[in-house]
């Protein structure tokens, strides 16, 4: 039975309570088991040879020494990954960033790797594996790598998107455009135009745990994988694909995940591991240590971004441009894409022109982090946005309102709105304690808006009734932030039963169809639909068992409470059968009782939220500290609001980081200069005050609940609302995060002249 | 490497161990005896995912021999629970959503246990400097200090 998914305001019992999440147990007690935390009998330990050169040919690579240690019991190079990818274009890269081909791209990319008995024996191994290479020019800066006389590193790239076709290969593998009207001819109208250029550096999604996995192949074809992801499914199909295998005789498992943010959709060591088992017989683990995430997982892009914006006096805009340069690493990408397609979405603008130039550099494939490309984005036009207001002088809050989209607007990327946040989350800051409280000497204060799509796509869920009439839910998305919790509320909320009469469980890939990335904020959102569909076709089958005990027409029950109730004539015949009472006597009406769905969750909500930051900056050192912090964004429906809000703090951390502190550095030859913690610094507990959340419900009217996703928008604002604090508490425009003290005190001082 | 025998005591149990000489505590711990409640962030003692307590002394067990502990007391997350009961902070850390993925959750709740056993009243400034050396990427850290205040509020009796 298709799914009617159109938002219906009912009155909910168990969405929007707060009930303790059934995995809390487990993660207080250190029993939850991550990905490190799973060992097979007999497994090896496996550990990676990586690239110190940021560019170089392979001429050769010698395992003959290391093969022949003692414990020693597979070594892989390129060589026992045969290219199987096809037309697979993206599949060919990804298997050329898992182990290195011809050349080396970045620091850490990787060239071979051990499996042994210990890890001891494994990385006295590596060291006799000799890798003879050439160094070959490098790149890692996004704007050199763009200038003609650039190392070019992929010979097979022509820029994309341009007519003519170029004829010489570069460095820029895409160029693609957004908008509408005519920018030219709404900058004439203008009175005030700003134009300004800005820089972001490449930061990390800094999830607390490393990639972990332990792979078990067997030389009959089948294989496990116990692994930390985001998509077990596709990393199954992935590295089915890589090894040749068929997909069904992969069988992965979802471990507990510590933490992803977008970084762990994608396949690094995992098809190395696979490789490595299948070669030596035996299960194999491996473990990235925190060196290895940082110089090659997958970090977001760098950028540089150019934004022109003009206004009428009245404070209405005319025309909005710009250009963003995003690297996607060694691999060809699309993250300046996002980047141009949300960096205008909050507004309603008749003229409006996007451009986006993907650029190469010897830097490790960029991945997904938390509304991927779009903070960026949001930190260079809301900074733009903020100065066009105060030029006109107009408050800044009334300013975005003045020109916010609203239901009906184009957005600036195509799609027509349906019912938005944007000016809502407006009108609550406007009307915020904090954006009336007093400000102390060397703070200021910033606002900004941000914006982010939000996902569906495929989903598949499974929804069984036990003999006693409690419910097992099997979804293949994964937990990483209490959506076991979400999902059971949704359960509980169309069976009508009991939050704590649901257990929500993760499937591994054999156990239940495709389901694509826990990405794109989707889970609540797409595995709620499922399993609100799963939930009513269960009603539907525990329906017409209660008519065979009644022996009355299937469409004389009812499902009301927890309860079939028979209605109609029959209404008050026969007492309310409960789901115990039908599950109990299922073996004499038909056998278990289930309901299933899968679909294609369509009808994502766009989200929306405004963030208030307050900053202190000592003008003696270019230190700076966030004295107070607001997060307000539009969920559609918050289903468990504690955990709503955690996404909203989290978020704005993460965004905090990113603006004042967090940068990938990298040295004149290339490398990484600070892959650790202690370099790479991430805010800490004394870094943050209590971070305020005001959660507002605009129902998404695509979702039976109105749910949206939350999870990414709240990374979009920071960057943008942290500048603009800084920018007034110093009296200087800030276009280049992070704002470290160093970064802070030279805007200064170059202000001071 | 021949291997080092080392007796000590773990929650209160005697446990011996055999390690080699260069080998971390949070290796014992996670591949010898089992114990993989204290997980690996970084090895290098930035993160605090593996904080343990020695004699009563808050450490990353990463950065401890495992040589170094004959003898001593050690408390890890295995050991916080009574029974079926619950600490208090871990009972807070579930009822106010202080944990999202939760890999972070044992370190830091050994860290605000080190921290509340010394410090029965500590202000919110107390606890955000106490448990600076846990790293946290989920939370922003707001539920997880509202946490340790409410438990230091409960164990206080106020």
């Amino acid at each position: 039975m298709p799914l009617d998914t159109h938002f219906t305001n009912q009155v909910f019992k168990s969405v929007g309570t707060r009930p303790l999440r059934p995995d809390g147990i487990d993660k207080v007690t250190g029993r939850a088991r991550y990905g490190a935390d799973y060992n097979a009998p007999g497994q090896l330990i496996a550990l990676v040879l990586r690239s110190p050169h940021a560019h170089a040919r392979i001429k050769k690579i010698d395992t003959s020494k290391a093969e022949k240690l003692a414990g020693v019991k597979a070594i892989i190079t390129s060589a026992d990954l045969p290219d199987l990818t096809g037309d697979d274009r993206g599949m060919k890269d990804t298997l050329e960033n898992c182990m290195a081909r011809d050349k080396v791209l970045y620091d850490g990319h990787a060239v071979a790797a051990v499996a042994a008995i210990d890890a001891t024996t494994a990385r006295k191994a590596l060291k006799l594996i000799k890798v003879d290479y050439e160094v070959l020019p490098h790149v890692t800066d996004l704007d050199e790598a763009l200038k003609p006389d650039a190392p070019v590193i992929h010979s097979h790239i022509f820029t994309s998107g341009v007519t003519p076709k170029p004829t010489k290969p570069s460095n820029n593998n895409r160029r693609s455009e957004y908008g509408h009207g005519n920018v030219e001819e709404g900058f004439k109208q203008a009175d005030v135009i700003v134009e300004r250029t800005f820089k972001t550096e490449q930061t990390h999604q800094g999830y607390i745990e490393p990639h972990a996995c332990v792979a078990n192949v067997s030389p009959d074809g089948q294989g496990e994988l116990w692994v930390c992801t985001q998509g077990h499914f596709v990393y199954r199909n992935q590295c089915a694909m890589l090894l040749g295998m068929d997909v069904s005789k992969l069988r992965v498992t979802a471990s507990e995940i510590g933490g992803g943010f977008g970084g762990k959709t994608h396949i690094w060591t995992e098809p190395l591991a696979l490789a490595l088992s299948r070669k030596a017989n035996r299960p194999v683990k491996l473990t990235m240590t925190r060196e290895e995430v940082f110089r090659a997982s997958g970090p977001t892009s760098s950028t540089s971004i150019d934004v022109r914006i003009g206004a009428k006096k009245d404070g209405a805009i005319t025309a909005a441009h710009a250009v963003l340069r995003y690297q996607g690493g060694a691999f060809p990408a699309t993250w300046a894409d996002f980047g141009a397609q949300t960096s205008f979405a909050c507004y309603d603008l008749k003229n409006v022109k996007s451009e986006a130039i993907e650029v190469i550099v010897n830097r490790p494939k960029v991945a997904a982090y938390r509304a991927p490309s779009a903070p960026m984005a949001a930190f260079a036009v809301e900074s733009v946005v903020d100065e066009l207001a105060r030029k006109i002088g107009m408050d800044v809050v009334d300013f975005r309102i003045k020109n916010a989209a609203k239901q009906g607007t184009q957005s600036s990327y195509g799609p027509v709105y349906g019912p938005i946040g944007i000016g809502p989350t407006l009108e609550a800051a406007k009307n915020h304690p904090h954006m009336k409280a007093p400000l102390g000497k060397n703070q200021g204060r910033g606002m900004a808006c941000g914006f982010w799509f939000n996902f569906g796509g495929q989903t598949c869920v499974d929804m069984n009734v036990t003999p006693d009439g409690s419910v097992t839910v099997a979804v293949g998305t994964i937990d990483v932030g209490g959506s076991r919790a979400s999902i059971g509320l949704m359960a509980a909320e169309e069976l009508g039963v009991p939050f704590d009469q649901v257990r929500v469980v993760i499937a591994d890939t054999s156990s239940l169809g495709h389901n694509d990335m826990t990405d794109g904020s989707r889970g609540t959102f797409s595995t709620g639909m499922a399993t609100i569909a799963a939930a009513r076709n269960a009603i539907k089958v525990l329906c017409e068992r209660a008519a065979k005990m009644w022996d009355i027409p299937e469409d004389a029950v009812v499902w009301e409470n927890g309860t079939a109730k028979p209605a109609g004539a029959n209404a008050g015949s026969f007492p309310p059968l409960t789901m115990r009472e039908i599950a109990e006597g299922a073996g004499n009406t038909g056998g278990p009782i289930a309901g299933h769905n899968e679909m294609v969750a369509d009808g994502a909500g766009v989200s929306f939220a405004t963030h208030i930051c307050d900053i202190e900056v000592d003008p003696e050192t270019g230190a700076s500290k966030v004295k107070r912090y607001t997060v307000i964004q539009d969920a559609g429906k918050a289903i468990h609001p504690s955990y709503v809000e955690g996404q909203y703090q989290g978020g704005a951390a993460q965004g905090i980081g990113w603006a004042l502190n967090e940068e990938y550095i990298y040295g004149k030859d290339g490398r990484l200069q600070n892959a650790g913690f202690l370099d790479y610094r991430i805010p800490v507990c004394s870094d943050l005050p209590f971070i305020d959340t005001v959660i507002l419900e605009i129902p998404n009217p695509n979702h039976p609940y109105g749910v949206r996703g939350v999870g990414e928008t709240s990374i979009v604002p920071p960057l943008a609302a942290v500048a603009n604090a800084v920018s007034n508490a110093t009296g200087v425009r800030m276009t280049h995060v992070p704002m470290s003290p160093p970064r802070i005190l030279k805007a200064i001082s170059a202000h001071k002249g | 490497m021949s291997g080092v025998h080392v007796s000590t005591t773990i929650n209160g149990d005697p446990v011996e161990f055999v390690c080699n000489a260069d080998e971390p505590l949070l290796d014992v711990l996670r591949d010898r005896l089992g114990l993989t409640g204290a997980k690996e962030g970084c090895g290098t003692g930035d993160c605090g995912a593996c904080s343990v307590t020695v004699n009563g002394r808050l450490v990353c067990s990463c950065l401890v021999l495992g040589a170094e502990v004959g003898g001593a007391a050690i408390e890890t997350i295995e050991g916080m629970a009574t029974g079926d009961q619950l600490h208090p902070l871990q009972k807070n850390f579930i009822s106010h959503a202080a944990l999202q993925c939760g890999i972070c959750t044992p370190g830091f709740l050994i860290a605000a246990k080190a921290l509340l056993d010394k410090n029965p009243d500590p202000s919110e400034e107390e606890i955000r400097f106490g448990l600076a050396g846990n790293l946290c990427r989920c939370t922003g850290y707001d539920k997880i200090v509202r946490a340790v205040q409410a438990t230091a509020k409960e164990m206080r009796g106020a």
